[in-house]
């Protein structure tokens, strides 16, 4: 059966972590488990993606149940490319991690949690049972937990205390929803949710429970106005960390807030409006966060949020071609976030220091790596053609068959806010003159590291730009697999069927 | 707590409390019981033992760190999740099952072992929690 491709992703990963466990003694294995193991589910992602291209979506009904009661699995072509992406930042991740994170860290299991966060990703965006979405959802967390606290600093635990409370809070209004759509359906399989929803008759208890899963999944993807838990908790955990985090956690909010918002409830003018409001507003209050910080690795933090409006507004715009930019948005997104705080912790690593006012005169030091750095900052604010661009040029010709003129002013506004921050952010942490810092004791700076951990600081780094600069000028193939994804979110026909069979 | 009489009851809880552990563990797949309680009831017995008589040679009585059981457990059920997928080319944890029932534990499939598994974890964790704790109180 081809259709086990389907579940390898997942298995590989736990297999990974598994693995992680036995050679728990020695973190020179780890690493090499880590890394190799890395490549294996990247090829394996690719390989699902490349057969779900030829074949259609495909699905599988774990322990031979049949859907609607047993829980099915589901690469469609979205399902697909965000494991594919997973698998991206995942090896970028992983090399990084090597050359960065401390001994201690490592030494209390920051590897197999890695793989167990991978895992729980995988498994979110392949499940078509929402139930089992939600306990995916959970192994996220728990994992994300562990990664946020492990080490122990203070303003970690600070950190990861807000980050856990509305992540749980969220969770628990995610389970709200579900007993609630459990009770108006019977029924917890995605594709029969989608027959079932559409046949009820009392459209506002279905409105309502629309709702309960936006804010759920909002509070996770950090849409207005539940995004405070980011900033406040994405800055404090080690660089690493942070790349998953910024680049993939958030993006799961917006991959189940898509794929609820084209699969289950659709077709309510109500709710798409409410989401354009919000996607708004998300871009406004995002880019006026990011203005106001010093700190690199908030700045970062605040932009994560505006780009996320991008997102949700394809979603709201929702026409085939808006979502279709979305999804170029989150692949785009994905990996320049993951890379951007990677920057971020390399940049920590040259000067011991995140504040821009303190930072400066790295390009004159190093030039290279400083014309490195830039291919994710200008892909972040999209000057063409780089891979920024395209997604936006998109939703702003989107918005405009709608007539929608705010809309238009909150992207423009949030794309202009951005590049503004980045040239602030360029002018200050690279051409500026460098103050004398300071050496802060036994701090492994970047010019007294070994050539090899040198490499897996900017090899990564580096794999991440050239997807980049892929995605940029490769930019016709990515929108055709948008295109694509567009297609089949907005046909959810294809996805029930897919499940079903009928 | 070195008292007489529970040292000496432990040396007869022990594998008495472990055999019924593994009677719980098989009987969970149509009667109530299972991998989840079976290997709460076998890290009692063991948490029994070091009350009795001390961590050290609880330890040594289990030679292999409990934290050992949880990757092992964790493998052998996904083993037995992917039995069906090599040997019947079926969908991962579907139920695949021997033909003739053994004698005393009955009918054996992949579920028995996925439930093993369970029970490894599930040992693996509560000791690994239970001697920290002890360990750095």
């Amino acid at each position: 059966m081809i259709q086990h491709i389907v579940l390898y992703p997942i298995i590989v990963q736990l297999l990974l972590a598994i693995l992680l466990l036995f050679s728990w003694n020695s973190i020179k294995i780890q690493k090499l488990i880590s890394a190799g193991g890395s490549i294996i589910s990247l090829l394996v992602s690719i390989g699902l993606i490349m057969t779900v291209w030829n074949e259609g979506t495909l699905t599988i009904q774990s322990g031979g149940w049949e859907a609607p009661f047993g829980i099915t699995f589901v690469a469609d072509a979205f399902a697909a490319t965000m494991v594919l992406l997973t698998a991206i930042s995942g090896l970028a991740v992983s090399f990084f991690t090597v050359g960065t994170i401390l001994k201690a860290r490592l030494k209390f299991g920051f590897l197999p949690v890695l793989h167990f966060l991978f895992l729980g990703l995988n498994g979110a965006f392949l499940t078509g049972d929402i139930f089992n979405l939600y306990v995916w959802f959970e192994i996220i967390i728990i994992s994300s937990f562990v990664l946020i606290t492990l080490g122990g600093e203070k303003k970690q635990i600070e950190g990861a205390v807000k980050y856990f409370t509305l992540n749980i809070f969220a969770s628990v209004i995610f389970l709200t929803a579900i007993a609630v759509l459990y009770g108006l359906t019977g029924s917890l399989n995605m594709a029969d949710l989608a027959l079932k929803i559409a046949a009820i008759e009392n459209r506002g208890l279905d409105e309502v429970t629309a709702i309960l899963f936006l804010i759920g999944f909002g509070i996770k993807a950090a849409i207005f106005p539940l995004y405070f838990w980011l900033p406040a908790a994405y800055h404090t955990p080690p660089p690493a960390v942070s790349a998953v985090f910024g680049g993939l956690l958030t993006k799961v909010g917006v991959y189940a807030l898509i794929r609820v918002f084209t699969l289950i409830f659709v077709g309510d003018v109500f709710l798409e409006n409410i989401i354009l409001v919000l996607a708004g507003f998300t871009i406004v209050a995002g880019a006026l966060g990011a203005l106001t910080q010093n700190n690199i690795a908030k700045v970062f933090s605040y932009l994560i949020i505006c780009h996320i409006g991008f997102m949700i507004l394809g979603l709201g715009l929702y026409t085939e071609a808006a979502i279709a930019a979305a999804i170029f948005y989150v692949i785009h997104d994905i990996v320049v976030k993951t890379n951007l705080f990677m920057v971020g912790g390399l940049i920590y690593r040259i000067k011991g220091t995140y504040s821009m006012r303190d930072l400066g005169g790295i390009y004159a030091k190093y030039p290279l790596l400083s014309l490195l750095m830039i291919i994710p900052l200008f892909s972040l604010v999209g000057i063409p053609p780089f891979s920024g661009f395209w997604p936006k040029l998109s939703l702003i010709t989107e918005s405009f068959k709608i007539d929608n003129y705010w809309l238009i002013a909150a992207l423009l506004f949030g794309t202009f806010i951005t590049l503004f921050v980045i040239a602030r952010l360029w002018a200050e942490v690279f051409w500026k003159k460098g103050k004398k810092l300071p050496e802060i004791q036994n701090f492994r700076y970047y010019d007294k590291l070994k050539i090899e951990k040198k490499i897996e600081i900017v090899g990564p780094i580096l794999f991440l730009a050239f997807i980049s600069l892929y995605i940029g000028f490769g930019a016709e193939n990515i929108q055709q697999l948008a295109m694509r994804v567009g297609e089949e979110l907005m046909n959810n026909q294809m996805y029930i069927q897919a499940v079903l069979g009928k | 707590m070195k008292t007489i009489i529970l040292r000496t009851a432990s040396d007869y809880l022990l594998p008495l409390l472990l055999l019924f552990s593994i009677f719980i563990l098989l009987r969970g797949h149509y009667l109530p019981g299972g991998g989840f309680v079976g290997g709460l009831i076998a890290s009692i017995a063991f948490v029994l033992h070091a009350f009795a008589n001390g961590l050290e040679n609880t330890k040594n009585l289990l030679r292999l760190h409990p934290g050992y059981l949880m990757p092992l457990g964790l493998l052998v059920a996904t083993l037995a999740g992917l039995s069906p997928i090599f040997v019947e080319n079926l969908p991962f944890m579907t139920g695949i099952w021997f033909q003739e029932p053994l004698p005393v534990i009955g009918m054996i499939g992949s579920a028995l072992f996925f439930d093993i598994g369970v029970y490894l974890v599930v040992i693996g964790v509560s000791l690994t929690i239970i001697f920290t704790i002890t360990e750095s109180a």
